[in-house]
C-alpha cells in the first residue's frame, strides 16, 4: 500500500518538476480559464449589468472547459519520445501511475478554480465567497470526480487520432452528474436565502460519485492501457 | 443462439408486432389524453429495452475488460447500437406525445434529462468505436461500463428536480384493457431486441472471421 502511494507521489513529482521548468501548462490553462469567463461575461452582460443567476453555471462551465484542456495537454507530454511506454514498462502497479497523474491534474484544476471563482465573483457580482467552506467542498469533490473520469479517458485516448475532439465527446456525458450536482449546489449556495441542507446533499452525492468512479477508474486503467 | 432458436424467436417477434396494432386499437382510451396516449404502448417498451441494452452492453464491456473476450466485445457493440436505436425511438415518440399532452416538445424534467444523457453516452460509444482507431474496443468498453455505472447517479441527481413526467406508478395501475396491450408490446420489444442483438453479434463474428482469414492468407 505504501509502495502504491510512493509510486503515485513519484509520478506526480515528476509532472510537477517538468512543469516547474517552463510553467507552460499552468499559465496557459489559467489564461484560458480567465478568457472563458470573460467570453461569458460579454455574452451575458445586458446594459452594463450581468444577468442574475448565471454565475453558478458559468463557474462550472469554465471549470469543465479548462479541465478538458488541461487533461488533453497533461497526457500530450507523455506522447513525446514514447514516454508513456517507459512509464508503463516500469515494474510498478499501473493504477499507481493513474493515481499520480490524477493528483497532478487535480492540483492544476485547483489552481484554475481559484482564478475562476474570483473572476466569476467579480464579473457577475455573485456572493460566491459567502460560505467558503461549502464552496470548497463542492469544488473539491466536483474536481476529483471530473478529474477521475477525465484522467482515465485522456489516458485511454492517448494514441487515438481524433483524441482532441473525442475527449470532450466521451467525457461530458459521463460527468453530467458532477456538473448537475456542482451547479445545483452552487445555486443553493449563492441564492438570496442559502439552502445549506441542499448543498450538503449535493456534496454527499459528489462524494459518492467520486468513490464509485475512482474505484472504477483504478480498476479499468490496467486493462485499457495494455496494447 | 442457434439457427432454430433464432427463427422461432424471430417469428414470434414478427407475429407479436403484426398483432400489436390490433391490441392497441382494442385497448380503451385514456380519460384525459384520448388517442394520443396510445403512443405509450411503443414509447415505454422502447425505454425498457434501451435500459436492458445499456446493462447488457455495460456488463459485456466489463467482461471484455476483465477477461479480454472478443465475443463479449461484439455483444457490447451490438447492445450499444440497439441502446442508441431504441433510445432514439423513445426520444422521437416522447416529444410527439409531449407536444399534444403537455403543449411543449421538450421539458427539462428528470426522466427526459436522464434519457438524453444516456443516449449521448452511447452515441459517444459508437463514435469512439468508429473513429477511435486501433484498440478502440477496450476504450469503448471502458466508456460503456462508466455509462452503465452512471445510471443510478443520473437517476438521483436529475430526480432532485421536480418532474412533470408521469411517475412509474402508472404501469401497475393500468386498467385491464390497457394492461394486456402494454405487456404484449413489452414482450414484442424484448423479443425484437433478442433477435436483433443475436443477428448483429453474429454479423460482427463473421466480420472477425473474414479479417482473420485475410490475415492468414497474407501470411501464406
Amino acid at each position: 500500500m505504501t509502495r502504491f502511494f510512493q509510486v503515485a507521489w513519484l509520478v506526480m513529482r515528476k509532472d510537477l518538476r517538468v512543469e516547474s521548468r517552463s510553467w507552460e501548462m499552468v499559465s496557459t490553462t489559467l489564461f484560458f480559464a480567465a478568457s472563458t469567463v470573460l467570453v461569458f461575461a460579454f455574452a451575458f452582460v445586458r446594459a452594463g449589468r450581468a444577468v442574475d443567476g448565471a454565475a453558478p453555471g458559468i463557474l462550472w462551465i469554465a471549470l469543465a472547459f479548462s479541465g478538458t484542456l488541461a487533461l488533453g495537454r497533461a497526457f500530450e507530454r507523455e506522447r513525446h519520445q514514447d514516454a508513456l511506454r517507459g512509464l508503463l514498462m516500469a515494474p510498478v502497479e499501473r493504477s499507481a501511475i493513474y493515481c499520480g497523474k490524477l493528483m497532478g491534474i487535480v492540483l492544476l484544476m485547483g489552481a484554475a478554480e481559484l482564478l475562476v471563482v474570483l473572476a466569476v465573483a467579480l464579473t457577475f457580482q455573485a456572493p460566491l465567497l459567502r460560505h467558503p467552506f461549502y464552496l470548497t467542498a463542492l469544488l473539491a469533490t466536483g474536481t476529483v470526480g471530473f478529474a477521475a473520469v477525465g484522467t482515465l479517458f485522456a489516458a485511454m485516448l492517448l494514441r487515438t487520432q481524433s483524441r482532441g475532439v473525442l475527449l470532450p465527446i466521451i467525457l461530458y456525458p459521463v460527468t453530467f452528474p458532477v456538473l448537475i450536482a456542482g451547479v445545483g449546489g452552487t445555486v443553493a449556495l449563492v441564492q438570496a436565502d442559502p439552502n445549506l441542507e441542499l448543498v450538503r446533499f449535493w456534496v454527499a452525492l459528489l462524494c459518492f460519485f467520486d468513490a464509485v468512479f475512482l474505484v472504477l477508474s483504478l480498476w479499468t486503467f490496467e486493462p485499457v492501457m495494455t496494447e | 443462439m442457434n439457427q432454430r432458436m433464432f427463427v422461432v424467436v424471430g417469428a414470434a417477434a414478427v407475429l407479436m408486432f403484426a398483432f400489436a396494432p390490433l391490441m392497441i386499437a382494442w385497448a380503451p382510451y385514456e380519460s384525459t389524453m384520448g388517442l394520443v396516449q396510445k403512443v405509450f404502448y411503443f414509447h415505454v417498451p422502447a425505454w425498457f429495452v434501451m435500459f436492458l441494452a445499456i446493462f447488457v452492453s455495460g456488463i459485456a464491456s466489463a467482461v471484455h475488460l476483465a477477461k479480454d473476450r472478443p465475443a463479449a466485445d461484439r455483444l457490447a457493440l451490438s447492445a450499444a447500437e440497439l441502446a442508441t436505436l431504441f433510445g432514439a425511438i423513445g426520444l422521437i415518440t416522447g416529444p410527439l406525445w409531449a407536444r399534444k399532452s403537455w403543449g411543449v416538445w421538450w421539458q427539462w424534467d428528470a426522466r427526459l434529462t436522464m434519457a438524453i444523457i444516456l443516449e449521448l453516452i452511447f452515441v459517444a460509444y459508437l463514435l469512439l468505436r468508429k473513429y477511435g482507431g486501433a484498440g478502440s474496443d477496450k476504450l469503448a468498453a471502458g466508456l460503456a461500463l462508466f455509462g452503465m455505472a452512471n445510471v443510478p447517479f443520473l437517476y438521483i441527481s436529475v430526480n432532485v428536480w421536480r418532474t412533470i413526467h408521469p411517475r412509474t406508478s402508472v404501469v401497475p395501475t393500468l386498467g385491464p384493457g390497457m394492461f394486456g396491450a402494454f405487456w404484449w408490446c413489452v414482450v414484442a420489444f424484448l423479443l425484437l431486441f433478442v433477435v436483433v442483438v443475436a443477428a448483429r453479434t453474429r454479423l460482427e463474428e463473421q466480420r472477425a472471421r473474414v479479417d482473420d482469414l485475410h490475415l492468414a492468407l497474407e501470411d501464406y
